[in-house]
């Protein structure tokens, strides 16, 4: 069965049922959207349990031929790595639908469209995470953002069509430079073994320094604005302030790690010697993104971009955790991904619920929610402590992992990571003690709690944050041996312990 | 005393010039001697069944290659079918367009303003003569790409440029703008083919030759005198610089484009780039080819700032046309490299885009046209504002069409820029590959702005409205519309008849 095609083509089925639903009926829109995600994540669920744990190979492989006169084919495969993050993007799709059930009302277009954007771009994901010819990566990874681009322009709120276009812009941008490095990789494979696209042959090419760092940059600097890397990240915190709650889930939640995903899929394997060239530069930057992501945040008022600004913050550690360069980095940042997919979408979810009911963002008209709202400050809480890698929480397992695994290899950088613990404290703490603690803030004496539908869409994500807290092996040994082959492959081995065993006798 | 031999044609690969240029003179006879009233139905169904039969025609000798068609001045071969049956393609593709006859004058020698034209206009009479004119054009266009000798080449040019200068000045709105745009078309086009003329005669002084062959024997042969080849090279390439609209010929193409009647416009940007890169293409790869040291480095940087003016200045403009005229220049540069890369890549990749460059022109024009509001067709770019609101259809196939020109992935200019920029890779050419992707980020910031006008922007309540199409304009918007995304979906099956196709005789 070709499991990742099915899983392409379900959500374009129900985009298809929706587009023939009538205009005025948007809650027929919206279960159809509902039942549609619900399916997907199932099937996912069903293939997940078939994937072969310790199989290093790439697995659920179809490939069939697309434009045979470049050598393109429509080729799928994942390995750990990839399911992961297949499953975050396919479990966040339905709560994101039963979270913002009226988040499409407000926009540009009915809420038709809303949905079939949404469930488009759902394809996409998948698409873009399981591609294994690097043409048809980047097909998704460029026509993904036509989607992107109108559920912000489209359904946002304030600035909507200059942040929509700005996302565009960068991306697309990105996306060139990434063309032309691809372009370079064909006409490359044409001289050395005959035009191809596919990604375990192509890393078997040879060039001269000078152009694989070129390539390797320009795929980097695709990836590096993707997943926000400071300088790259302008555009992020506007484009999350302006989107629903909803979209801002999938954009930073999902989409923006197909840029770490890139970095380990692509930078690393096709491009071994230049990773290598780049790793203390690479390390550099993401040092910068951690700390200065987290000072902004602490300086933000606005809650949506606090929320983004801490999201700078944690790609900073995942892309740590990827050019640490060590096993333990690599499954850190690849749990890391996961784990900031879902406290980025609790932190969202809820604090859209909290802005939506006040009709305000600004963290300054909250105040005192603990005693008018208890569940939705609870929640909001858990989430805080989620994203600042509570002990017991899942990010806590994934931050510490990548901090191990950083400093085998680079401990002054592990060191000055550690900083950015330290300062997520601060900015997840002063708002959280500003909006749910204190005296009621007057205005919000009427607030009313999370109602039944909200609270079935948060419960499964607090649950799967507290879970992988205590428990996070099932997803471990999913991606330990993927994240160790990818490491073996671009030609790097875990540093040996320095410790003397024996000293200790 | 001479004997006259009678030319020794081969009328089977001849045939779709000649049925093209038999349904103009028909066309002609019927604007004599038919009556006012079937004239609009006769011409239109006697263009289309021309054309139709012509592609027919086109159809059937794809296989065939002969050099001596015509006595050597007409080299039928792969490239060349390819290149007339795009031609074609687009040419019906804007004879439907054509159709609308609310864009023309009715009487065009009227001044305007004068008693005269609003007489025409209140008669109800319909323009025709339009239809043989579009006629002449293409058979101009079929043999452009076709011609072996420099002759042949002169008389074909001038066979597609007349008609257009004619055409460009029959807009029935804003009649002075047409005819300012037709007279700076003819006079800019007079000295592009006085140019031309200048360098065709310096080629034969340098080959003693004027056949695309004897030039090419000359540069492998070596014999010559070079500069008389240099300058030669320089003129010919300046007057086919002009009529692709690159940079610094490119002065025409904003006014033309603004003030010739729309439907022109879509027929004259998309068909006109066809045959001019159809014949620049065959001379470059033929006759010049061995010189590539002499023209290489100067089309380079020509090329490259094609595409950087093209793209920068079009994101200053305020009107639509003049927009998709500063685009198509940017296209013009990125086309240029597909001349440049001067390997087999080159040649299908440069097929393929132009078709799909066209197609999607032809499109994207015809919805231009659809955009009005009670004095006629809305160009200005403000009042676009809001029209994903008011007429969803349109604004959403305008924006596909604007997607494929910016290159986005599932459109078909995604492929053409891709297979492009590879063959040019391919050649060696880096910088050009660099700044193509550049300036290609720099386009899609224009073609954005406009879909954010379209969709993000609330609608000014001024009138402007998209009219429902008529039969004829939607044939064209859908199909250029499906031949846009299936292009850029399943391209496998035309890039295999290119790549099987496309060669030069020699």
């Amino acid at each position: 069965m070709n499991w990742l095609t099915t899983l392409m083509a379900l959500p374009l089925v129900g985009a298809l049922v929706i587009s023939v639903l009538p205009k005025s009926n948007a809650l027929a829109a919206k279960r159809a959207a509902f039942a549609t995600t619900l399916i997907v994540a199932g099937a996912t669920i069903t293939m997940a349990v078939q994937f072969q744990r310790d199989n290093v190979e790439i697995q659920f492989v179809e490939s069939r031929s697309w434009i045979p006169s470049f050598g393109i084919k429509y080729a799928l495969g994942i390995d750990g790595i990839a399911l992961v993050l297949i499953l975050l993007s396919v479990l966040l799709a339905p709560i994101v639908v039963l979270a913002g059930w009226n988040e499409s009302s407000g926009g540009r277009w009915s809420a038709k469209t809303f949905y079939i954007l949404l469930l488009v771009l759902e394809t996409m994901i998948v698409g873009v995470f399981s591609a294994t010819d690097v043409f048809l990566f980047y097909v998704f990874f460029e026509a993904m953002l036509v989607p992107v681009y109108f559920l912000i322009g489209g359904f946002g709120t304030g600035e909507r069509s200059a942040a929509a276009v700005k996302f565009l812009l960068y991306s697309l941008f990105g996306g060139l430079l990434m063309l032309a490095s691809i372009i370079a990789l064909y006409v490359l494979s044409g001289e050395q073994i005959g035009h191809t696209f596919d990604l375990a042959a192509l890393s078997h090419l040879t060039m001269d320094s000078t152009t694989e760092n070129f390539l390797f940059l320009g795929f980097f600097i695709a990836f590096a604005i993707k997943a926000p890397l400071w300088p790259l990240h302008t555009w992020l915190p506007d484009a999350a302030a302006s989107a629903t709650p909803g979209t801002s889930v999938l954009l930073l939640g999902v989409l923006d790690k197909v840029g770490t995903f890139g970095m380990i899929r692509y930078c690393m394997t096709l491009f071994p010697h230049a990773t290598k060239t780049f790793t203390p530069m690479i390390i550099v930057l993401a040092l910068i993104s951690i700390i200065y992501g987290a000072f902004l945040a602490i300086g933000q008022k606005d809650l949506k971009r606090l929320i983004a600004f801490t999201s700078i913050s944690h790609f900073g550690f995942i892309t740590l955790g990827i050019f640490s360069m060590t096993s333990q980095g690599q499954s850190g940042a690849t749990l890391y991904m996961f784990n900031h997919g879902f406290s980025t979408a609790a932190l969202f979810l809820i604090g859209g619920w909290m802005m939506s009911r006040r009709g305000s963002s600004k963290i300054a008209d909250f105040g005192g929610l603990q005693r008018v709202t208890p569940v939705m400050a609870w929640t909001f809480f858990i989430a805080g402590m989620s994203s600042l890698a509570l002990p017991g929480l899942s990010s806590f397992v994934s931050e510490f992992l990548v901090l191990v695994g950083t400093y085998t290899r680079y401990p002054v950088a592990a060191v000055i990571g550690t900083f950015g613990i330290v300062l997520a404290a601060l900015y997840i703490l002063i708002p959280v003690q500003r909006a749910l603690h204190g005296p009621v803030t007057p205005g919000n004496e009427g607030l009313s709690d999370l109602n039944m539908r909200e609270r079935i869409a948060i419960a499964p994500v607090l649950a799967i944050i507290i879970a992988l807290g205590f428990y996070p092996s099932p997803l471990l040994n999913v991606i330990n041996p993927a994240a160790a082959h990818t490491i073996a492959q671009s030609g790097f081995t875990d540093p040996v312990s320095q410790i003397d065993a024996k000293a200790g006798k | 005393m001479s004997i006259f031999t009678a030319p020794v044609l081969n009328y089977s690969l001849l045939a779709p010039i000649l049925i093209v240029l038999a349904g103009a003179v028909l066309g002609v006879m019927i604007e004599a001697f038919a009556s006012k009233a079937i004239r609009p139905v006769a011409q239109l169904s006697l263009t289309l069944g021309t054309l139709i039969l012509a592609i027919a025609q086109v159809w059937r000798i794809r296989h065939q290659s002969s050099l001596t068609a015509a006595m050597g001045s007409v080299a039928i071969d792969g490239a060349a079918i390819l290149m007339q049956g795009a031609v074609l393609v687009i040419a019906i593709l804007g004879v439907l367009l054509i159709a609308d006859q609310e864009q023309f004058t009715v009487l065009a020698a009227a001044v305007p303003g004068s008693e005269e034209e609003r007489e025409s206009l209140e008669s109800g009479q319909k323009l025709t003569e339009v239809y043989p004119l579009t006629l002449f054009a293409v058979a101009g266009m079929l043999v452009f790409p076709v011609s072996n000798d420099l002759i042949s080449l002169f008389v074909a040019l001038e066979m597609l440029s007349l008609p257009l200068y004619l055409m460009a000045g029959l807009s029935r709105r804003r009649r002075l703008l047409s005819q300012e745009a037709a007279l700076k078309y003819f006079l800019l086009g007079a000295f592009s083919s006085a140019f031309f003329l200048f360098g065709a005669a310096y080629l034969y002084g340098y080959s003693g030759s004027v056949s695309l062959a004897g030039i090419r024997d000359s540069v492998v042969g070596g014999s010559g005198n070079d500069v008389f080849f240099l300058i030669g090279i320089a003129f010919l390439s300046i007057g086919l610089l002009f009529k692709v609209g690159a940079v610094p010929f490119h002065a025409w193409t904003p006014d033309v484009y603004q003030g010739a009647p729309t439907p022109v416009t879509a027929f004259m940007a998309a068909a006109t780039k066809v045959a001019a890169f159809g014949a620049m293409l065959r001379i470059f790869y033929t006759a010049f080819a061995n010189a590539y040291w002499d023209w290489r480095p100067l089309m380079t940087v020509i090329a490259i700032i094609t595409m950087l003016f093209g793209s920068f200045v079009a994101i200053a403009q305020r009107d639509i046309k003049r927009m998709l005229a500063y685009s198509s220049i940017a296209h013009a540069g990125f086309l240029l490299a597909g001349v440049i890369a001067l390997n087999k890549a080159g040649l299908d990749a440069s097929i393929f885009y132009l078709f799909a460059y066209g197609i999607a022109t032809v499109g994207a024009f015809a919805i231009v046209t659809l955009v009005r509001d009670s004095t006629g067709e809305v160009t200005d770019l403000k009042r676009w504002a809001g029209l994903g609101k008011r007429s969803p259809f349109a604004a959403s196939l305008f924006a596909t069409f604007l997607l494929a020109f910016a290159g986005i992935p599932l459109t078909s200019g995604f492929i053409g820029k891709f297979s492009i920029f590879s063959a040019a890779y391919e050649s060696g050419n880096k910088a050009i590959v660099v700044v193509g992707v550049l300036s290609s980020a720099i386009a899609a910031y224009f073609y954005i702005r406009v879909i954010v006008l379209m969709f993000f922007t609330d609608p000014a309540d001024d009138g402007t409205s998209v009219v429902i199409p008529s039969m004829l304009t939607r044939i064209t918007v859908i199909a250029a519309f499906i031949i846009t995304i299936f292009l850029g979906v399943f391209p496998a099956p035309l890039l295999n008849f290119i790549t099987s196709l496309a060669y030069f005789i020699r």
